[in-house]
């Protein structure tokens, strides 16, 4: 790979393919492309100008077509999976504190969210599969290098407890069973919201591997911000205390978070502020900002804690399919995968540390 | 003989066995198989001799019984790409063998945007015809156009691919590209079935009756290679002719080569090959050429198929500079770790702070 760098492409361009557009060669200038060309600017200043380097970056790719394949998961399964994994996640903590500290509107309606949620996200994840069948193959191996077999392992006890513990809650049998159940989905319902985090992170689509650090924290946020607001919405307002606070908390690292995943990782941040995810995002900070607004000024009321729930539920949502779909986008343009891997080069090339961390 | 792969690494991230990253000599022992495995095997594929006949993708449907596709991978249609030669587009569920098409020009009686010191064989072929000036003088753009043209003779002369016209110059870049079966394989690293697995050749195969469709290795190639058959369901990609090797014989597409653009034999031998051919077309003047996925310190730990390639990776549809996804996962575990902690934390201080009824 080290082989020919001095001269790059040797003046060699595909016929016919410079005045196409969408193709061959193009350059990107658009404003995380002015914005990495002004760092770079500074770098070259500092090596005294040995640093060769054009003022547009352009790149080249095999007929605009994408380089890695854009991932094969359903919309709006996925998202969905993501949305009410998180949702049953955080309710299914609330609930245990809530049942030790003696608030039995709010464990009921803890319960009852981690229950639903969790059940119906295993059958939003089943129905995603190529071979719904075979779910099962799921739980033979279990392998730490997969996000998606620790997951499975994640998934499994805590739907397995969260709707049982949510069952003998409507059925009313069993008080005690119902503490250990509560307990047991407790225990996994934070990693079950943040492992989805791992689980985009972890693939070749750009905008979901550079924020790989920060995605956790985005769909914790986001899960407890969905999480306070259901409970919130169906609890008496004098028991929702916990609920509120998880929610107004969550939603402020949801959006701060964001706005480093948004901003924070040059070129492959691009897909979060375009087209159809940019919508969705833009949409998604509006919901849960107003959300946590509503929650702080109408909260301790019956219809303001409904409002609010149902936008801090809503904003979570969006979250999730905005954060999918941007990294659809990501994986469908070459642009994200060649620009962000030659610039890693070329930092290599130049004595630079790499960029990304071990 | 350890039974949970690649266990405590994923976590800890503490790998000094490199089971996550980095160059790996034995790939099959760390899979778990005896020392009596046999030894890697891999292509190497000359892209400077390929002529562009696509044996290697007929050859590769017939043997695997690979359904009909467009190049864009729809089942059963007939469609033309209407870009080049090329109507297979791309790698994918039905396609383990694609043909790369790329025409491409330059003007040879102008400067290229040459950096850096030209190449010896290049320097030496011009002290004999110009009085060189030094290097680093503004005349500079002189002695680049002269090498340039000289180097296009030196092209057309060794390199089938190239013909000159007037001050054109025109060649087609012809690459036949192929699942890499990476030292690290990001499908192999994050399938959580098991439905992938590696071989005792070295090789990444899909078990076809494990495989439930979870879609995951699709995006975790950096290449782009691995896909699902939508009426399937399942994923599938190059088994390397997995039943061709248990029985001693060639893959597919190797056999049918023509040209031996496709070589087919132990890793090791080929990557002594390859540096010979490489040290070749240097010495002839072709200054383009380079091997891609030959270096065992890069972001796979090296490809069990690699290239000789005439231009850039991404000219033909090659991620640059690949990197297992897997790599990263440590932080990542790390990560989720402390972010459910959070919200533990959160959860239990509002229940804390919030006043009993």
């Amino acid at each position: 790979m080290t082989e020919g760098i001095t001269t790059p492409g040797a003046g060699w361009r595909r016929a016919g393919g410079s005045d196409v557009a969408g193709d061959g060669v193009r350059a990107y200038s658009n404003g995380a492309g002015r914005r990495r060309k002004g760092g770079r600017r500074g770098g070259r200043k500092g090596r005294g100008g040995e640093v060769p380097m054009v003022e547009d970056v352009e790149f080249t790719s095999y007929y605009g077509r994408p380089i890695i394949k854009p991932p094969v998961w359903k919309s709006p399964d996925v998202p969905l999976y993501l949305f009410l994994g998180g949702a049953a996640g955080s309710s299914a903590i609330l609930g245990a504190l809530a049942d030790v500290s003696g608030r039995p509107a709010l464990t009921r309606v803890s319960r009852l969210t981690a229950g639903g949620g969790s059940i119906l996200s295993v059958v939003f994840l089943i129905h995603d599969l190529g071979r719904p069948e075979r779910f099962l193959h799921m739980l033979r191996v279990i392998k730490p290098t997969s996000p998606l077999s620790i997951g499975s392992y994640i998934l499994a006890p805590f739907s397995a407890a969260a709707g049982a513990t949510a069952a003998v809650e409507l059925l009313g049998w069993f008080p005690r069973l119902k503490r250990f159940g509560g307990a047991v989905a407790a225990l996994f319902g934070g990693p079950l919201a943040t492992y989805t985090g791992v689980l985009l992170a972890n693939t070749a689509v750009p905008s979901w591997h550079a924020p790989h650090r920060e995605l956790p924290f985005v769909f914790g946020g986001s899960a407890m911000a969905a999480g306070g607001g259901i409970t919130m919405a169906f609890t008496p307002v004098a028991e929702a205390g916990p609920s509120r606070k998880m929610a107004v908390t969550g939603a402020a690292i949801e959006l701060a978070v964001v706005h480093r995943v948004e901003n924070g990782h040059g070129i492959v941040s691009e897909p979060f502020h375009e087209g159809r995810p940019g919508t969705l995002l833009r949409a998604a900070k509006a919901c849960t900002a107003a959300g946590a607004a509503v929650t702080v000024v109408a909260g301790r009321r019956r219809a303001g804690a409904v409002v609010a729930g149902a936008l801090l539920a809503a904003g979570s949502l969006l979250t999730r399919f905005g954060v999918f779909e941007a990294g659809m986008a990501s994986a469908r343009d070459p642009k994200y995968t060649v620009v962000p891997q030659r610039e890693r080069l070329a930092a290599r090339q130049n004595g630079h540390a790499s960029t990304t961390t071990r | 003989m350890t039974t949970v792969s690649s266990a405590s690494p994923a976590f800890t991230g503490k790998d000094p066995q490199n089971r996550l990253f980095g160059p790996l000599p034995d790939v099959a022992a760390e899979a778990g198989y005896q020392e009596d495995h046999p030894a890697r095997v891999g292509f190497f594929t000359d892209t400077s001799v390929c002529i562009g006949c696509k044996a290697c993708e007929v050859a590769c449907k017939e043997w695997n019984t690979l359904p009909m596709d467009d190049s864009y991978g729809t089942r059963d249609t007939l469609g033309l790409s209407g870009m080049s030669y090329d109507n297979t587009g791309q790698l994918g569920a039905n396609t383990w063998r694609h043909v790369a098409f790329i025409e491409q020009v330059r003007t040879v009686d102008l400067p290229m945007p040459s950096v850096g010191p030209p190449p010896d064989a290049a320097a030496s072929r011009r002290d004999g015809i110009v009085d060189a000036p030094d290097e680093a003088e503004p005349g500079d753009s002189v002695v680049t156009a002269q090498t340039s043209v000289l180097n296009a003779e030196a092209l057309s002369e060794y390199d089938p691919q190239t013909s000159q016209s007037g001050d054109r110059e025109i060649r087609w870049l012809m690459a036949s590209d192929v699942c890499k079966h990476c030292t690290h394989a990001g499908c192999l690293d994050v399938c959580p079935t098991g439905a992938l697995f590696r071989t005792e050749f070295g090789t990444v195969v899909v078990q076809g009756d494990i495989c439930n469709g979870c879609g995951y290795c699709v995006p975790s190639c950096p290449y782009g290679v691995i896909n699902q058959r939508k009426d399937d369901g399942r994923v599938f990609k190059c088994t390397m002719c997995y039943d061709r090797l248990t029985d001693g014989l060639q893959p597919a597409c190797a056999t049918a080569c023509p040209t031996q653009s496709i070589q087919f034999g132990n890793l090791d031998e080929l990557q002594a090959r390859a540096d010979a051919r490489l040290e070749t077309l240097k010495r002839q003047g072709v200054e383009t050429a380079r091997l891609y996925g030959r270096d065992e310190d890069d972001g796979v730990g090296g490809n069990g198929a690699f290239f000789l390639l005439l231009d850039e990776p991404e000219v033909y549809g090659l991620p640059p500079d690949p990197i297992v996804t897997t790599r990263d996962l440590p932080a990542m575990w790390r990560s989720a770790a402390a972010a459910a902690a959070m919200m533990v934390g959160v959860a239990l201080s509002a229940v804390l702070g919030s006043r009993r009824r």
